[in-house]
This record gives structure tokens, C-alpha cells and sequence, in this order.
């Protein structure tokens, strides 16, 4: 059976697409060496739109109004300028109620877009552009440790990482969080209240990385402009050992902290990416493998939630579980030395 | 009439569910269509595959390892149709999918109480999540209007209002504000649109949003007439229009489309269709009910007199959604459903666990336990959301009541895979509260749906193997009606076999009463309420019926309708536990 692969890798090569989220112009030149703050693309938005009715304004045809337009599509008006005009010995004129650009001029209608905003993407994480994708964005290709988590509240940032956790089941509190961590990304363990949120941004800190926090956090999670990554979930779950090896052993290196949504279908999920020097580039990590015995694979679900093991044996057919369901299993032998049965479809690979 | 007088086509089916690709093979047995096998693999829509004719090759070599039969040519890994000399292959494919995001959904229409309620209606007969909606009291501007519909970034713009002929110039206006949203998109990204209003101006709709639209279909109007409101030509244009929209998203989707040669349906669409050939075919006085519990959708299909009510509702689905559902329900309402003692801070965290991980099964009896208790939950509010649009030929005795119905044929992982057949059935009376008498069939294979969709090449097919027993038989449920205190008696009951020997039972208000019945077997029940107790066939009134059995019998209910639950919360759960264990624990 086909599964799903759960990266924690001390060395990989990572390729990273970063695109604009709407159309603009790409900044990045192939081959550029790039920082996590360099911007690599830009694009101009219009946050709204206003639609002049002419001829209605005018109380005329949409055919004899669209004569009375003084704009073309494309055009750049200020606020104020004149932009239909009905004509004849009493004259009446219709202005720009704001500055902003013609997007549609006809069927009597005026339609601009307004309330211009300016987007900078910036390359998030350091690298080499491997790839320019005109109009939106570049791929950037870097070598290092790469964790991947569960849930990500949509930033990114980048800074040293220091490391608050001892043990995979420790939690953060807001007093852990003092000025002696200012600007850094903090390595935490689980989250119980909305002090530690707000502690971390009045410190300010550059990321939070977490095994875990409550759900109910999650609202205030999203208002906070530092990235927060959970690696486990939701609830009081400690960090799986392997990632709490490997990020307790990289303590006080440079760390991106990419807490973008975990999306389904196109694949992007929240991670950690800390970026080594290498002679020999490492291999880009397989996205799926398929299930075989040996492999170290993490427990998705209770009793063992967050748990590494290996497949001792993957079962022939289906098997009872202890839920009185049948499914396709494995033996998963935990690191506490006690052998457990999953469902094939509650594990995942790690590598 | 035998299938082999009229066509003797082997059929593969394929259904790609969120979690599960099933790949099923009806085939002629001794003259009549019949389940053979199915094979199953987990669906591979998402992430890191992105593709799902991974997951669907993969279901299709675990049938072929159960039949034998080999499916897929070696050298391109196709399917081979049609069935060779040598036994490989098969005659005719046809395919369901429920696999993808919600279907991010504008509905507008002129007045907000008739055809944007039908709009409504239309949108929930697929897997969509309305993101916006515009009618005449609408108070917003209209570049305020396609800002928002622009920034909802949908998917599917559903258009209906004015009967035919009558209102056009409000309409006109929507129209022009769906198409200005439509042209500020990028060409990649604009929404498919569905018409189906004032069938008088399809040409200014084709004018005004043919050339910004994703694809644009017009359909006759949903609201001919103010009095009359018909869905059906414009939900079978919606489901080919979502099926167009996958196969824009997902890879994959084209190649199952050529597989099955265009006969690829929405799965709660072939659902729905299958409930309504059903309810024709069988001429059911009163109605049918299929409940389907998907990761990505709950499904409600209602058949009353040959009419078609189809409730799809993603937000009641139990894989990606399932955290959103306190949006729709307080925690306590599914706490009520709990036989164990968790807070509820520890289920709002299973909420949110389980969502990131939709596809993952309970692998322990507490995680299965409190899965089914939001299974109740979900399904509890689907139905109810269903039973608003019932027709009013569906009449319930009281509002708070479900109609009475023929039969409930129960299919989804989450009710089909619960460890007991029992416990499904405790999961279903608890969630949907029926009242009278109707058998309860369980589709474990998920094969519902795949009769819908074989239904296009082979009327005989879907008859055919429902008659052979290719659903279980849960039992005979027959629900009462009674105002009485717990543990008085409401009902006698007794159960003639037909070899004459007889079960009699009294029945307490408050308990489930079991009475064996082995399937395929028939027996005559005899209902004596008391108390003017209504056992299905009036108050106070008794009377026999003829019913037949199944994997726990006749089963009555008499808990109560609507289902009252004790407050006290040991009390509730020591309930809980007592007809868990009434129906075999």
C-alpha cells in the first residue's frame, strides 16, 4: 500500500516554489543566491473596484452613454478627473470618485479598480533561484534539515533558533519567553494558554515551533504576525522523537519557519527548513513510498498519536483492531519496545 | 426478464471517495446481474500523489487479486474493455467521484425567500459550500457586490431568478455584476456558471458571461412558475458542470472520464439518482431514505412518490470539515451522544486531531466510541437539514417527526465500518429517529451510488443486484410514538415465524426490544400498543404486518420520538450503554 511520507530529515535537498498569489513581476535572477528576507517578486492590487453607472447617471442608452465616456481601458486617473462628460449646452460631468486605474470602459459603464496595495514576496528561505516562473514567482533549491509539521498559521519567518524544551512533553509558558529570546525563532513544546501567544509577540519573537497547542488557541494563533508551527496537533501532544532530536541538535542555527496552511491538494504543509552548508548536494526526499517492513514510521492517531516506530511485520489481509474494525495493518514496533497493531492508514513514513 | 435476454455486459464501477477508492465488478450470474467483488485502496486525490489514478489502479489489482480476473493490460496498465476471449477485461466502465474541496459556491436569485432558496436547494444537491449569495435585498453596491464575489474566489456561480418570461431587468443587473467579477479573475481561475433562471434571457446571459466565465450552462429554469419549483433538469446539468470543474483540479479525473466513457457522475448525484429510480420502481406510498456518512460530505436522498429530494452536505462531512462542525452545533449537542466520560475539551481536541488527519480510522473502542458519537451528531444535522426540503406529500404526524418511510438504506464508512452491525443500527435510530415500520439495509460496499451510474448501461443491472442480497439486512425497525414513563409498558408485541411458532414480547417505554429474525426469512408481527402508543400503524391502533428479517431482526424502538435523552449525564450514558448492549454491544 501506497503511503504518504512525513519528512524529518537531517540533510536533504529542498525545492521550494515561492509565487505571488496574483500576477507581477519577478524580481530574482536565475542563479541568485537569495537570503530569507530578500524580496524576489512584487505585484501591484487593486484592494476594490467602483462602477460608474454613465448611463443610467445620464439617464441615457448604454450605446449613447459609452460616447459620453472620456476614459479608455488602462487609463490612470486621479481622483477627481474628469471621466464622462453628457455633452450639449448644459453639460453635465462625472469624476473619479478615487484615484485608480480604468479597468472597463463600455456598456455604459466605467468599472476602475482602486485602493492600489503592493505585495512583496520575499524568498523565505536562503538558496540559489533555480528557476524563474514568469509573473509569479521563482524555485528556489537549498540543501538542510527539513521538519515538517501539521498546522501553520500562514507566515513565515526566519531567525536562530533556540531551544526551550528539555523533554518532547514540556510546555511553554509565557515566562519562558523573556527578552534574552528577542528576534529568535523559539523551539517549544505544547501550548496551553493565550499568554504564551501573546508573551511571544510582545518579546517580539521571529516563530514559534510547537509540538502541539489547544484548539481553542487557534483563533489568536491566526491574529499573530510571527509564524506558528505545530508539529503534532491539536491537545496536549508530545513531540515525536525524531523531530525533537533533530531540532534540539540544530539549537542556535538559522531557522526558516514556513507556517503556511497546510493544503490537502497542492501539498504545501507548514515546515521548518535549517539551512547547512554541503559539499556534495544530498538527495531531494521521495514524496510517497510504498509500505515495507523496517521502515520508521510516526503514529497518527491515539493511543500512540506522535509516536515514531518501525514495521515489524505488515500483515496479510485484513486484521481486527482493537476497535473491533478491520483494516489493513502493520506490527509497529515504538521505541518503548512494545509492539503495537496500526491500520496502515494511520502511519506515515518518516524520511 | 433475465439479463442475459436483454444484454450481458460485465461492469466495473469505480467510485474515488475523499478517503477510499472502491473498484466494484457486477457481472451475469446465472442470468442475473450480481455483486461480484470489490477491491478498495486509499484515494490518492490529495497530496503527495495528486492523482487519482493511482488509487483507482490500486483498487482496481486488489479486485483483480480477489477474482482473478485480470483488469489492467500489462504493457499500458489500462483497463481493457471489452472483456477478451482469454477472460480478461470487462464490457463497460462507469465511475463516481467525491474526491476534492468543497465546491466554493455563488448563488444569486431575485427574491431571497423563492429563487434563491432554490438556488440554495440546487447548490446542496452537490458537494458545494456557498461563499456568498446575491438578491434583490441585497443592500451592497454593485462594485461592492463583484469585489466580493472576486475576493470568495469561486468556484461555481449558480444563477437563478424570474419565472420565464417575467422579471429581466434585476436580473440583468445581477448578471452584468457575476460577469464584471468574472472578468476581474484570472483566466485560470474564473468560476463555471449554471444558469437556470428566466429561460427568456439566455441570450444576454450567453452575451454577457460567455466569454468570462470558466464554462457557462444553461438549464431550464428552476422556477418556471412563483407555484412551482423543479430542480431536476438543472441539478443533472450541475452534476456534469462539477464533474467538468475536477477534472480542471484534480489529475487524474480525465483519464477515469475516458475510462468510462463520459459515464462519470458525482457520487451523491448517483446517490440520489439510484433513490429516485427506486422510489418509481418499487411505487413507494411513502417514501425512501439513503443516508451516506462520507469524509467529505454528509448525504441525505429522499424519494416520495418518484420525486427526489438530494441534501449534500460538506460541512457534515467527517474528514477535512470535521473541526468546522461546532459551527453548525454546540459541543454539548454531541456530548449527548457519548457513552464516555470525556470532556469536552478532550472531544473539541478529537475534532480538530481527527481533521488533519481525514482519512485515518479509530484504532481503539474509546476513539471509535467518541466517533460515533459525532457521527450521530453530523448525521443527526444533516438529516434535519434535509428534511426541510422534503415535498409536502411527505407528511409527518408532527413537525418535530420524521415522515413515515418504506425503507433506509445506510451506506459511508462511517456508519458501514463501526465493528457491529448493531451499532450502525443504534447509530441510525439515534441520528435519524424514524417513526413506523421499514426495513434498514446497509451498504458496506458503497454500492449505491455505482448502481447510479450502472444504471446508464443497464436498466436490469441495479434491480438485479439489490434483489440478490447485495446489501445487508439490518432488520425490520419499528419505531413507537408514545407519551408514557420509563419502564411502563407501551406496546405487546408478538412475532408468528412461519412455521407457526411464536415470540411475544412486552415493550417498555424507554428500551429497544430485539426479536430475532434471521435474514431472508419473513414472519407476521402482531402490534397491540397500549397507552394509544402509535407502533407505526396509528395511534392506539393495532394490527399485523408482514416483515422480514435481517442481521438483528425485528427491532422496536420504542425510545420515543423525538428522542428524549436525560439531562444527567451518567444517567444518559448508562442509557447509552444499555442499548448498545440491547443491540448486541
Amino acid at each position: 500500500m501506497l503511503a504518504s511520507v512525513l519528512h524529518i530529515l537531517p540533510l536533504a535537498t529542498i525545492v521550494r516554489e515561492r509565487v505571488l498569489p496574483v500576477a507581477g513581476k519577478v524580481s530574482a535572477h536565475l542563479n541568485q543566491r537569495v537570503s530569507p528576507t530578500d524580496v524576489i517578486a512584487e505585484a501591484n492590487f487593486a484592494r476594490e473596484h467602483v462602477l460608474i453607472d454613465v448611463a443610467r447617471a445620464f439617464n441615457v442608452t448604454a450605446k449613447v452613454a459609452d460616447r459620453m465616456i472620456k476614459v479608455n481601458e488602462r487609463d490612470r486617473v486621479a481622483q477627481g478627473a474628469l471621466v464622462a462628460e453628457s455633452g450639449g449646452m448644459f453639460s453635465r460631468s462625472i469624476r473619479a470618485p478615487r484615484a485608480g486605474r480604468v479597468m472597463v470602459a463600455g456598456g455604459g459603464q466605467i468599472l476602475m479598480e482602486v485602493g492600489d496595495a503592493k505585495i512583496e514576496l520575499r524568498a523565505g528561505l536562503p538558496g540559489v533561484v533555480t528557476q524563474i516562473i514568469p509573473e509569479k514567482g521563482v524555485v528556489i533549491r537549498t540543501a538542510g534539515a527539513l521538519i515538517q509539521g501539521v498546522w501553520g498559521n500562514g507566515r513565515i519567518d526566519n531567525g536562530t533558533m533556540i531551544s526551550l524544551i528539555e523533554k518532547p512533553d514540556d510546555v511553554l509558558t509565557a515566562e519562558r519567553l523573556d527578552v534574552s529570546v528577542r528576534g529568535s525563532v523559539i523551539l517549544g513544546g505544547h501550548v496551553r494558554d493565550a499568554d504564551t501567544l501573546r508573551a511571544a509577540a510582545d518579546v517580539p519573537v521571529r516563530g514559534l515551533i510547537l509540538s502541539s497547542m489547544y484548539s481553542s488557541l487557534l483563533q489568536m494563533a491566526y491574529q499573530m504576525k510571527y509564524p506558528i508551527l505545530v508539529l503534532e496537533g491539536f491537545g496536549a501532544i508530545p513531540m515525536n522523537s525524531a523531530a525533537f532530536k533533530l531540532l534540539t541538535t540544530n539549537d542556535k542555527r538559522d531557522a526558516t519557519v514556513n507556517a503556511e496552511h497546510f493544503d490537502r491538494y497542492n501539498g504545501n504543509r507548514p515546515e521548518v527548513i535549517i539551512t547547512l552548508p554541503v559539499t556534495n548536494e544530498p538527495e531531494e526526499p521521495n514524496l510517497y513510498e510504498t509500505f515495507a517492513v523496517s521502515q520508521t514510521v510516526r503514529m497518527k492517531r491515539p493511543p500512540h498519536a506522535g509516536m515514531i516506530g518501525s514495521i515489524a511485520t505488515l500483515r496479510p489481509g485484513l486484521s481486527e483492531l482493537p476497535s473491533g474494525l478491520r483494516a489493513v495493518a502493520a506490527d509497529v514496533r515504538l521505541e518503548n519496545g512494545e509492539t503495537v497493531i496500526a491500520p496502515l492508514v494511520n502511519l506515515e513514513v518518516v524520511g | 426478464m433475465p439479463a442475459s435476454l436483454v444484454q450481458t455486459e460485465s461492469i466495473l464501477a469505480i467510485d474515488v471517495g475523499a478517503s477510499v477508492t472502491r473498484a466494484v465488478l457486477f457481472d451475469v450470474v446465472e442470468g442475473e446481474y450480481r455483486f461480484v467483488a470489490s477491491g478498495q485502496a486509499p484515494s490518492t486525490a490529495e497530496a503527495p500523489f495528486k492523482n487519482i489514478g493511482i488509487g483507482a489502479r490500486e483498487a482496481i489489482r486488489n479486485l483483480q487479486s480477489v477474482t482473478g480476473t485480470i483488469l489492467l493490460g500489462p504493457q499500458d496498465n489500462n483497463i481493457i474493455t471489452p472483456t477478451q476471449p482469454d477472460g480478461s477485461g470487462v464490457d463497460g466502465v462507469v465511475a463516481t467521484m467525491s474526491a476534492g474541496p468543497a465546491v466554493k459556491t455563488v448563488i444569486a436569485g431575485l427574491l431571497s425567500e423563492v429563487s434563491l432558496q432554490s438556488a440554495r436547494r440546487l447548490a446542496e444537491s452537490t458537494y458545494s459550500r456557498v461563499v456568498d449569495t446575491l438578491d434583490l435585498s441585497d443592500k451592497r453596491r454593485p462594485d461592492q457586490q463583484l469585489d466580493s464575489i472576486a475576493r470568495s474566489r469561486p468556484d461555481l456561480v449558480v444563477l437563478t431568478g424570474g419565472t420565464d418570461g417575467g422579471a429581466s431587468r434585476s436580473m440583468l443587473k445581477m448578471l452584468e455584476a457575476v460577469g464584471l467579477a468574472c472578468y476581474l479573475m484570472p483566466a485560470e481561475k474564473r468560476p463555471m456558471v449554471l444558469y437556470a433562471g428566466n429561460h427568456k434571457l439566455a441570450n444576454d446571459v450567453r452575451e454577457l458571461l460567455g466569454g468570462h466565465a470558466g464554462k457557462l450552462q444553461i438549464s431550464p429554469n428552476v422556477r418556471p412558475s412563483l407555484e412551482v419549483e423543479d430542480l431536476e433538469p438543472a441539478s443533472n446539468v450541475l452534476a456534469s458542470l462539477v464533474t467538468n470543474l475536477r477534472q480542471r483540479q484534480i489529475k487524474g479525473v480525465d483519464e477515469l472520464y475516458n475510462w468510462s466513457s463520459g459515464n462519470l457522475l458525482p457520487t451523491a448525484y448517483a446517490q440520489g439518482r439510484m433513490i429516485r429510480f427506486l422510489s418509481r420502481l418499487y411505487e413507494s406510498t411513502r417514501g425512501l431514505l439513503s443516508v451516506n456518512m462520507g469524509a467529505s460530505a454528509s448525504t441525505v436522498a429522499a424519494g416520495f412518490n418518484g420525486e427526489l429530494t438530494l441534501g449534500v452536505y460538506p460541512q457534515f462531512g467527517l474528514g477535512e470539515n470535521l473541526g468546522a462542525i461546532l459551527q453548525h452545533t454546540e459541543i454539548e449537542q454531541i456530548m449527548r451522544w457519548m457513552q464516555l466520560d470525556i470532556s469536552s475539551n478532550t472531544l473539541r481536541e478529537f475534532l480538530f486531531q481527527k481533521s488533519l488527519y481525514p482519512s485515518t480510522i479509530p484504532a481503539t473502542q474509546d476513539e471509535l466510541a467518541i466517533m460515533q458519537a459525532i457521527t450521530r451528531q453530523a448525521l443527526y444535522l444533516a438529516v434535519r437539514a434535509a428534511r426541510t426540503n422534503f415535498p409536502a406529500s411527505a407528511h409527518a404526524a408532527r413537525t418535530d417527526l420524521m415522515p413515515k418511510l418504506d425503507l433506509l438504506i445506510a451506506g459511508g464508512g462511517a456508519i458501514a465500518d463501526n465493528g457491529s452491525v448493531g451499532q450502525s443500527l443504534l447509530l441510525l435510530l439515534d441520528a435519524i429517529q424514524p417513526v413506523g415500520i421499514m426495513p434498514f439495509l446497509l451498504d458496506q460496499n458503497n454500492l449505491l451510488p455505482m448502481l447510479g451510474a450502472a444504471a446508464t448501461r443497464s436498466n436490469y443491472l441495479p434491480v438485479q443486484v439489490i434483489e440478490s442480497g447485495a446489501f445487508i439486512g439490518m432488520g425490520t425497525v419499528v419505531s413507537v410514538i408514545a407519551s408514557a414513563s420509563y419502564g411502563e409498558t407501551v406496546l405487546r408485541a408478538k412475532l408468528t415465524y412461519a412455521d407457526k411458532t411464536e415470540v411475544r414480547a412486552d415493550v417498555k417505554f424507554g428500551g429497544l426490544e430485539i426479536i430475532p429474525l434471521p435474514s431472508g426469512q419473513t414472519a407476521r408481527l402482531t402490534l397491540s400498543p397500549l397507552r394509544r402508543a402509535d407502533a407505526g400503524l396509528g395511534a392506539g391502533r393495532s394490527g399485523s404486518v408482514t416483515v422480514t428479517g435481517g442481521a438483528l431482526g425485528v427491532v422496536i424502538d420504542a425510545r420515543g420520538r423525538p428522542l428524549n435523552l436525560p439531562a444527567d449525564a451518567v444517567r444518559r450514558r448508562e442509557l447509552m450503554k444499555r442499548w448498545s448492549h440491547a443491540v448486541g454491544g
